[in-house]
């Protein structure tokens, strides 16, 4: 029974595990906690496709749950803890909101561990993860310099963060680097998911001009309206593969599954420790989705040539000479980004024309 | 055929009954969709109804009732006035909104500074936000007879992008590498608003909610504004014989529902929230509508009810966590609660009789 | 840069279609005296509803027919409560939003992921909806304006009680309003799923039924006004994320309350002008919000 367990005394589990009738209570309990609901094709879709790999590797050694759509801040706060009491040993929270609800929570549960995504603070019992998105952006932004006919190609953004300005300055140097006459244009959308406004901001970029988009929000909406005006685009977050072969040309995937089985059999065997990792392409975190016919074989094979090089760590998509938006310096010849430097990223290379948000 | 007859006076046992039928029908219909749905009905009902207030995690859950209450009834009771006259806020939300970020203003104004006067400034901030922002749809009305219901409603949203503004601009974090959101007030003890007692999910916002209860009871049971207000809503044409200015009873209600509203929100930015997020708002304003009709508009009743919605919402995670239910089950409860409510309401306000 | 004003005018007219649906749906509802305030839950029915058939058929039309059921359907339960119960009505609205939204996300589950048919393209390269909610504008406003039945459903939102002594079924026409309303709004949700969006995820109106209320004020319940409040509204959305893509900086947040102030300004005027008696301009219908009971 449930009950027994979320006593949670620590003299009834000692005893529990030493009988082996009561084999299932040293099975290990993960916890998540999600943003959004696990429909929404995207983000947290993607985290819940993890926590099911999780489950598939571990067997019977683990019991995974989940709390999904749960807002930032206080009720963040009464959920990780109610995970925590209810016995769960590892918790996986996946959104930057949850941050300090996590930090709050951790303190009072030193036994328990957390991981929590895309933040900056740690502790004893709290590592951080977080995906270098930016990676596979520069492919897209390959492909995308060298599909594009009207030499415009678009972003729609949901909000002005690093993360996000990472992935636009990313394709747009890559993009310009195949293609000199390449222009970026830049909605944001203020939103993580709000179908209806991606629509609208897609069609914006379409009427001016735009024929091939790449987006940081979750819906496939950009994808339809791609579609309408014959336009390209690529998935986000999760495959999108309803849309192959065109207007998804290809995508970028969050895979957090290698990650998310590689820190619970860390919890099993005793050797979790807390670190602050930022994982791309070369560690199976950043997937390039197939890259379907509707791209020309060679601009396939350049674009899968600069994800190997990446993965290798030949090449890091922010090499310098690089200047800001301002024509100021920012990397010289052969220099590369530090993690610092991106982690705070807020301004647009050189050559972008579109305005910062303030 | 049956005809309805209004009652002269709503009986009690009316009164009191039909919120409790109202919470079985629930569970009964509730149940069968959760059948329907292929979950065991019974352990869904005792895990969102019961488990909260008794089962094993009960010790951290009954207290999280309090956090999730407090703003809740203190939204409700000035709600309840208003409501009583016929004076319809629904833009709580929007004042509650306001309210924490004047307050947040004010702490964000002052940080570093450690000073005693912070929170007490604060609060005063908070409740002088959400007030003037309740007395726009007031003035509007008074002025010009533009209907409150709409313009407070409208509200709602101008506040929400103000929100959204100050998240991303005026009120970012200088040290939070440029996410938006404010500092996290929990951080900075002169302006932060802890549990008064650790584990007992009290905070001030708690005690504020307790004090507005026991105000309300006075003034609509003790004071001759009760009685106006009373009369304002039974009878505005008699009420104007009786001497209630109706302007002045529009200012009053709308005023020091928007002013609890503001303090709600203030309370809960510098408690439980932390700080001033885009998506701040998080609907206590309109659940506080739901409270004041289910606890009758009445201090008693409002306690009640606010303390039974706060179950809903964390039954209904301890639902999702150990049943794997979706998260949408709490708003259909609450809107079949709420519609059964309003329905059987009838019984207390008509006799149904039958038709000679 | 120059923006051309065509491009933005005919992606204005797709961001308006939903909420001039629901928002005419809503005039009708509240020129017969009623405030519904659960707009958002109908228009979420519809789009999940219209999304399912218009999927399992193939057939859009067949979709926005399902919506237009889906969304009375639901308007069915307000007009129970309100009609029959005499419930508070804002009260009711409210708890028929949280329960469509609830109720959708539920019952949705099996639909995430999945693709619409395409829409039939009408005349000029736009959707046949777009050319419907347009045509409504005129037959809203010739039924309320011209037709007797129109008449009576005015009589009614202006004063119940006046309305009964003459004779009218207050009752009925109240409840034939409130189906309306529910079926224009569920016409509009269906369009975000069927032809905005393409797809269906829980929570995806993301407010536009309250957009859809304050366009009715903001038209002073006059049809016309709605289209011109649905195209204002979608029109600072659409030129809002236009002027970005053009590389204008934008203050979005301030931008996007515009029209609520604009609305609450529009509310103003005509509160004033019917205060201080001077003609012209229709102000808030009489009975609007107020229960009706008959005593005889």
């Amino acid at each position: 029974m449930n009950r027994r367990t979320l006593l949670g005394s620590a003299a009834a589990l000692v005893a529990a595990s030493a009988l082996p009738a009561f084999a299932q209570d040293e099975k290990l309990k993960v916890g998540f906690i999600y943003v959004g609901p696990v429909g929404d094709g995207g983000w947290t879709y993607q985290h819940d496709l993890a926590r099911q790999a999780v489950e598939k590797e571990y067997g019977d050694r683990v019991q995974t749950t989940f709390i999904e759509s749960v807002p930032e801040g206080a009720d963040a706060e009464r959920a990780i803890t109610q995970l925590a009491l209810s016995g769960h040993k590892l918790i996986f929270t996946t959104s930057f909101g949850f941050m300090d609800a996590t930090i709050n929570v951790a303190k009072k549960f030193p036994d328990v561990k957390f991981e929590h995504a895309t933040g900056y603070k740690t502790a004893e019992n709290v590592a951080t993860y977080d995906a270098r998105f930016y990676e596979g952006r520069a492919v897209m932004g390959t492909i995308a310099g060298r599909m594009t006919k009207s030499n415009k190609i678009g972003y729609i953004g949901s909000f002005p963060i690093p993360e996000v300005v990472q992935g636009i300055n990313s394709s747009y140097i890559h993009a310009k680097k195949v293609n000199p006459d390449v222009e970026m244009k830049v909605v944001w959308a203020y939103s993580w998911f709000d179908p209806a406004k991606e629509a609208d901001a897609a069609a914006a970029l379409i009427a001016e001009g735009v024929d091939v988009i790449l987006q940081h929000t979750d819906s496939t909406a950009p994808l339809a309206k791609a579609q309408e005006a014959g336009a390209i685009g690529f998935g986000q977050a999760s495959d999108m593969a309803a849309f192959k072969p065109t207007p998804r040309v290809s995508s970028i995937i969050d895979n957090w599954a290698p990650y998310y089985v590689k820190r619970v059999g860390e919890v099993l065997d005793g050797s979790w420790t807390s670190h602050s990792v930022w994982l791309g392409i070369g560690d199976g975190e950043v997937e390039i989705g197939e890259i379907t016919e509707a791209v020309p074989a060679e601009v396939k094979e350049e674009a899968l040539a600069l994800k190997d090089r990446i993965a290798s760590g030949e090449y890091h998509p922010f090499t310098g000479p690089l200047k800001k938006q301002d024509g100021s310096d920012w990397l010289a010849e052969g220099q590369t980004a530090s993690d610092q430097d991106l982690s705070s990223m807020n301004f647009y290379v050189e050559g972008i024309t579109a305005p910062m948000p303030k | 055929m049956f005809r309805l007859e209004p009652r002269t006076s709503a009986p009690l046992v009316w009164q009191v009954a039909t919120p409790v039928l109202a919470v079985l029908a629930t569970m009964i219909v509730g149940g069968a969709l959760f059948a329907a749905m292929g979950f065991d009905p019974l352990a869904a009902i005792r895990t969102i109804f019961w488990d909260p207030l008794f089962g094993p995690a009960a010790g951290y859950s009954r207290p999280q009732l309090l956090v999730k209450a407090g703003p809740l009834i203190l939204i409700a009771c000035g709600l309840a006035l208003g409501f009583r006259a016929g004076i319809w806020n629904i833009g709580a939300e929007g004042q509650y909104i306001i309210g924490a970020i004047c307050g947040a203003a004010v702490a964000l104004t002052a940080y570093p500074l450690d000073a005693f006067w912070i929170f007490p400034a604060m609060i005063l901030a908070g409740a002088l936000g959400g007030w003037a922002w309740g007395m726009v749809p007031a003035l509007l009305r008074n002025w010009f007879g533009a209907s409150e219901i709409l313009v407070s409603l409208m509200l709602v949203y101008v506040a929400q992008k103000i929100a959204a503004w100050m998240a991303f601009g005026p009120m970012k974090n200088p040290e939070g590498f440029n996410f938006p959101g404010s500092r996290n007030l929990q951080q900075y003890d002169a302006a932060s608003n802890p549990e008064l007692i650790a584990n007992s999910g009290l905070h001030w916002g708690g005690v504020a909610a307790v004090l507005a209860l026991a105000a309300t009871w006075f003034v609509m049971s003790r004071h001759v504004l009760g009685f106006h207000i009373r009369t304002a809503g039974a009878a505005p044409r008699a009420a104007r014989f009786a001497g209630v200015r109706p302007e002045r009873l529009v200012a009053l209600c709308l005023g020091v529902s928007g002013a609890l509203a503001g303090l709600a929100g203030l309370f809960e930015v510098a408690g439980p929230a932390g700080q001033i997020t885009e998506s701040f708002g998080s609907g206590y304003g309109f659940t506080a509508i739901i409270v004041a009709f289910l606890g009758r508009l009445h201090p008693l009743g409002i306690l009640l009810a606010g303390l039974l919605m706060a179950l809903t919402y964390i039954g209904g995670e301890l639902a999702q966590m150990m049943l794997n239910l979706p998260a949408a089950t709490v708003q259909v409860f609450q809107g079949m609660l709420l519609f059964f409510l309003l329905g059987f309401d009838i019984l207390t306000r008509y006799r149904i009789r039958r038709r000679a | 840069m120059m923006i051309d004003p065509l491009s933005v005018f005919i992606l204005l007219l797709g961001a308006a279609t939903p909420i001039l649906f629901a928002g005419l749906g809503e005039l009708v509802v509240e020129r017969a005296g009623v405030l519904n305030l659960g707009v958002e839950g109908m228009m979420i029915g519809g789009a999940l509803a219209g999304f399912a058939v218009a999927h399992a058929s193939g057939s859009t039309a067949l979709g926005f027919l399902a919506a237009a059921i889906a969304g009375a359907a639901l308007s069915m339960i307000f007009a129970v409560l309100t009609q029959f119960l005499l419930s508070n009505q804002v009260a009711t609205g409210l708890a028929l939003t949280l329960f469509g939204l609830g109720l959708t996300a539920m019952f949705g589950k099996p639909y995430e992921g999945m693709k619409a048919p395409a829409m039939m393209p009408g005349p000029l390269g736009l959707n046949w909806m777009i050319w419907l909610g347009i045509a409504l504008v005129p037959l809203v406003w010739w039924f309320l304006a011209r037709a007797q039945p129109g008449l009576i459903l005015r009589a009614v939102g202006e004063n119940h009680d006046a309305a009964h002594g003459l004779g009218y079924p207050v009752r009925r026409v109240r409840i034939l309003a409130i189906g309306f309303g529910g079926a224009l709004a569920g016409m509009g949700g269906a369009y975000i799923s069927i032809a905005t969006v393409l797809q269906w995820t829980e929570g995806m109106t993301a407010g536009a039924g309250w957009i859809a209320l304050a366009i009715v004020v903001f038209a002073q319940w006059n049809p016309w006004g709605v289209l011109a409040g649905a195209w204002l509204f979608g029109g600072v959305t659409v030129l809002q994320l236009r002027l970005q893509a053009a590389g204008v900086a934008v203050p979005v947040q301030l931008l996007s309350m515009a029209p609520y102030l604009a609305t609450i300004i529009v509310l103003v005027l005509i509160s004033a002008r019917q205060k201080f008696g001077r003609s012209g301009g229709a102000a808030a219908p009489g009975s609007l919000g107020r229960p009706f009971h008959a005593l005889r």
